[in-house]
């Protein structure tokens, strides 16, 4: 449902109705591209579409204006349908500078809107963007509807009456390209006037100069001959129920603070600014009320080791980080492993090694996480899918680690972190509780690493009367967990412990294929699940015996995944890595896999698998 | 102080485990005061946890028994961080040495004293990595003779109490292995602190560093070479015939057959500011002799106390959280 309000009246012009669109939007770092992004975002959501994005944006906070480096670009898919990414190639393009042309112009499809200010090709602009001539003359943009505004001066003259300064006015003209973008794809104004009027609180003339900036946009659109009609996105049929729009790290936080209550254990947080991992850190900030404990450590290490000592102390305990970090909590997490103690470790991965590309996607911490401690050192994996799908795993993780007492990976990625879509919110009884149960003395000895049928140890915290205890690195005497350096012990407790990792696979079901039962198989982990189920159904589609399956544990993997996989002639696995799912798979399972592997720091478009399964079926 | 609670003697504190130290190692001292510390603090047992890193001194965990964990290498202020915020109803204490604390873990150190977490940190100080078999560490002297060492150190060495009293410490002690009395008084102090409580205890290690510290012990010596501080009274040492007074911003020794006992420097280790403390921190033999005692002790708000105040006051300004509202917040919508 549009609405529409008195400033913002709704288009005289035809309308045309379409199944789904993609746009992005490309400007300098400093252009408020994201901010536009996630604005079209949430009211496309509330909408009632389907909706999926991606922001991508570079590493500096101030990269050189106007230069290509400096390009900020955030990508939106918004559709009637169920949607599982943010879309391939785009049915439009928003520019603000010359150098946000260049460098985006090649994914826009052929007969594609491209809009762009005008105000912002003159020679110096060109000259950042390192361009001998005005891209706009020419024909080398002949390819698409290229339509010219001169946003600048539009900006100042629309904000003339707030006297605001020219540099503050120029600041307002992401908002003009909002309200044109809006008037053409016939979005709801009401949610970012909303957000205008909060955001600027306090700031009456700013506030007031982006809602005529963002009204001047509209009514450019809605006056100018350029553009003949608008378009229309019909709401998506999606399952009944209460939606917000949420990206991946706040759909994370609220998993977190989820499963605290639902096991009844306060959350404390030790972590260390990364990115993209920070935006877990503010987000549990803010949720003190929830019993939420959040400590800023003074280094990675700290930030493992202080999770863990709230892990000893009863807490549900919890470690956020990307590649660089958790490379430095490696020992830390080793000691939790032989511990036994139940916490998360959380990796939201981007582009490596070292500290390579920390605003870019990839795959490329498996190993790492899987092998990456000294000794024989197994620990559960679980990872996300999408951004709403971080939800439900930090509480299954949090659910596994505390079954089987062990630290627990949960595996985000830039993407899915920094990406949205609509979120179906959980009806809160609904959400099975996290039964938890510490021992308290019974007048025997206890025995600290004595363990249930799942191989779980008792989790006794201090406070407890009578169940004083000392655990520590060294190795564990079984049941009694003193130290000992016998050598049987040693082999009994290595294999005790893979065994209980091992045992993780009786909670975690089976998997699932989407599509064919045989044929060719396409098997993901992590976020390029969306890509991958997009690419096999459109594959089906047209009549090939395609099948997806999606890992959500990577170790244990679901009991029955060597009988799936036997049952295929072909097994493609896609990750944006060199083949990291794919080593392990052929090391567990004597079959044959092919990989489609990238690491370009971007997601897979659905086209590129769609090629590499075509390729193999030919 | 409630009469219910247990009355708990020395042997209570001790564990099952045997204790593996070398022979004649200075550990053992400071063990056998800890357990006659704990008793007088009326802290039932089960409430008290010793973390500690790695390293000789590291093992004194498992030598007591109270809640315990023998953690990784320089890190126990972190894990104590992170168990005191979280349950700051328990008495923690952080057992280290000098290549654990300063070396691999001197972060943490700085971060968990200038944070004044309320746990009780006692550096064994030894100048020596025992139990990888005698390299020299952080508080090694410059020319010291080890196996990684073998023409002497060239490594400059950093002072503990300097280095705590920089960091912003609110309590800052030091005592010696075998002066039982006045360790016992130390550790006490210590625990009655509310916020980080450093002590360094000189350790001798008889197997790789024996004797490093023998000129504060021994009966010739120590009267020339140890400095007792006492709260509000003057610098006097040498069987009361020596004396510290300033001259200008420096230390000097003098005769008190000379120097009238007002004009020595006065301690004060309740004074706000920390100079008159690092002043002493720096007073090292042989040039002067070398104090034992509270250098510093002042109030500060605590971490711990902090943490639980920022959740508890939101709790109470905004109400007890509810999961579900908060997984609505925000803009919303309804699909029939």
């Amino acid at each position: 449902m549009i609405s529409t309000t008195d400033q913002f009246p709704p288009t005289s012009k035809p309308s045309e109705s379409v199944n789904g669109v993609t746009v992005r939007l490309a400007g300098d770092s400093g252009d408020g591209m994201q901010l536009l992004g996630s604005q079209l975002t949430n009211t496309s959501a509330l909408s009632g579409n389907d909706v999926a994005t991606f922001p991508d944006f570079p590493a500096e906070i101030r990269a050189p204006r106007g230069t290509r480096a400096g390009v900020s670009g955030f990508q939106v898919q918004f559709s009637a349908e169920e949607i599982f990414t943010p879309g391939d190639g785009l049915d439009a393009l928003i520019c603000m500078n010359p150098a946000a042309l260049v460098t985006n112009v090649e994914d826009l499809k052929p007969g594609g809107i491209l809009i762009v200010n005008s105000d912002s090709f003159g020679e110096k602009d060109l000259k950042l963007a390192k361009l001998d001539k005005n891209p706009l003359e020419g024909d080398g943009l002949e390819a698409y509807r290229l339509i010219q505004v001169p946003m600048t001066k539009l900006t100042r003259t629309a904000v003339a009456e707030t006297e605001i300064s020219t540099k503050l006015a120029d600041r307002c003209k992401n908002f003009f390209a909002m309200g044109l973008v809006f008037w053409l794809y016939g979005r709801d104004v009401e949610p970012t006037l909303r957000f205008i009027e909060a955001k600027f609180r306090g700031k009456e003339d700013v506030s007031s100069a982006n809602r005529l900036a963002l009204k001047a946009g509209w009514n450019y659109g809605e006056t100018t001959e350029d553009f003949a009609s608008t378009y229309q996105v019909p709401a998506a049929q999606l399952e009944p129920g209460t939606y917000r729009n949420i990206m991946g790290n706040q759909a994370l936080a609220l998993g977190l603070v989820a499963a605290s209550q639902l096991s009844k254990k306060p959350l404390f947080l030790g972590s260390y600014p990364i990115t993209p991992a920070s935006d877990v850190l503010h987000e549990l900030s803010k949720f003190k009320r929830y019993g939420v404990r959040t400590f800023q450590a003074e280094d990675e290490i700290a930030a493992v080791c202080s999770a863990i000592g709230a892990a000893f102390g009863g807490n549900m305990a919890v470690t956020t980080s990307s590649g660089p970090g958790i490379a430095l909590k490696g020992e830390g997490i080793g000691l939790g492993l032989i511990l036994e103690l139940p916490f998360l470790v959380i990796d939201i991965q981007r582009g490596g090694p070292s500290t390579g590309l920390p605003t870019k996607t990839e795959q490329s911490d498996l190993l790492m996480v899987m092998y990456g401690r000294n000794g024989e050192s197994p620990l559960p994996i679980i990872a996300a899918s999408s951004p709403a799908d971080c939800f439900n795993v930090a509480i299954e993780a949090w659910r596994v680690a505390t079954q089987f007492m062990t630290p627990v990976f949960i595996l985000s990625d830039g993407y899915i972190a920094n990406g949205a879509e609509p979120w179906k919110i959980p009806k809160t009884d609904e959400l099975p509780p996290i039964e938890i149960d510490h021992p308290v003395a019974d007048g025997t000895v206890f025995e600290p690493y004595r363990r249930n049928d799942d191989l779980a140890r008792p989790w006794a915290i201090p406070g407890t009367p009578g169940l004083m205890h000392r655990v520590g690195g060294l190795e564990k005497e079984d049941g009694s967990g003193n130290v000992s350096y016998d050598p049987q012990n040693h082999q009994k407790m290595v294999n005790t412990r893979a065994q209980k990792v091992r045992n993780v696979a009786n909670a975690i079901g089976d998997l699932e294929v989407d599509g064919a039962q045989s044929g060719l198989l396409v098997l993901s982990w992590g976020g390029t699940s969306g890509a991958c189920r997009t690419a096999a159904r459109a594959c089906a589609e047209q009549g090939k015996s395609v099948g997806h399956a999606h890992l959500r544990w990577l170790n244990p993997f679901p009991k029955n995944l060597g009988e799936i996989l036997n049952r295929y002639d072909q097994i493609l696995i896609p990750e944006l890595n060199t083949g990291q799912l794919r080593l392990i798979i052929k090391s567990e399972f004597s079959v044959d896999v092919e990989g489609y592997n990238k690491v370009q720091g971007k997601p897979f478009a659905v086209s590129e698998i769609v090629e590499k399964i075509n390729s193999m079926l030919t | 102080m409630s009469t219910d609670l247990p009355v708990l003697k020395p042997a209570d504190f001790a564990s099952d485990q045997d204790v593996r130290w070398c022979p004649g190692c200075g550990d053992y001292s400071i063990l056998a005061q800890m357990k006659k510390v704990l008793p007088e603090l009326s802290i039932p047992l089960e409430q008290i946890v010793f973390i500690s890193g790695i390293g000789c001194s590291s093992r004194f965990p498992y030598y007591m028994n109270t809640y315990g964990m023998h953690s990784i290498h320089g890190r126990a202020p972190a894990f104590a961080t992170g168990l005191k915020s979280s349950r700051p109803e328990l008495s923690v204490w952080v057992i280290t040495g000098d290549g654990d604390a300063l070396s691999i873990g001197g972060n943490h150190l700085m971060h968990a004293i200038r944070r004044n977490i309320n746990v009780n940190i006692v550096l064994f100080n030894n100048s020596i990595y025992g139990l990888t078999k005698g390299q020299y560490s952080p508080t090694s002297k410059v020319g010291h003779v080890t196996k990684s060492t073998p023409l002497g150190s060239i490594d400059h060495p950093l002072n503990p109490i300097s280095v705590a009293l920089a960091a912003e410490a609110t309590f800052v002690a030091r005592s010696i292995d075998v002066n039982a009395k006045h360790l016992i008084a130390m550790l006490t102090r210590a625990a009655q602190h509310k916020g980080t409580s450093f002590v360094e205890v000189y350790q001798n290690c008889n197997v790789f560093n024996d004797g490093a510290w023998d000129y504060m012990k021994d009966k010739a010596t120590k009267a020339d070479n140890v400095l007792e501080l006492e709260n509000g009274k003057p610098l006097v040492f040498g069987n009361g015939e020596k004396g510290i007074r300033l001259n200008g911003l420096s230390p000097e020794i003098v005769s008190l057959k000379d120097v009238p006992v007002d004009d020595l420097l006065f301690h004060d280790e309740s004074c706000a500011d920390p100079q008159l403390a690092f002043l002493l921190s720096r007073l090292k033999h042989p040039h002067f002799p070398e104090p034992i005692g509270v250098f510093r002790s002042v109030e500060r708000p605590t971490y711990d106390d902090e943490i639980n105040r920022q959740v508890s006051h939101a709790t109470n300004e905004q109400g007890k959280g509810q999961l579900s509202d908060l997984l609505s917040s925000g803009d919303t919508w309804t699909v029939e």
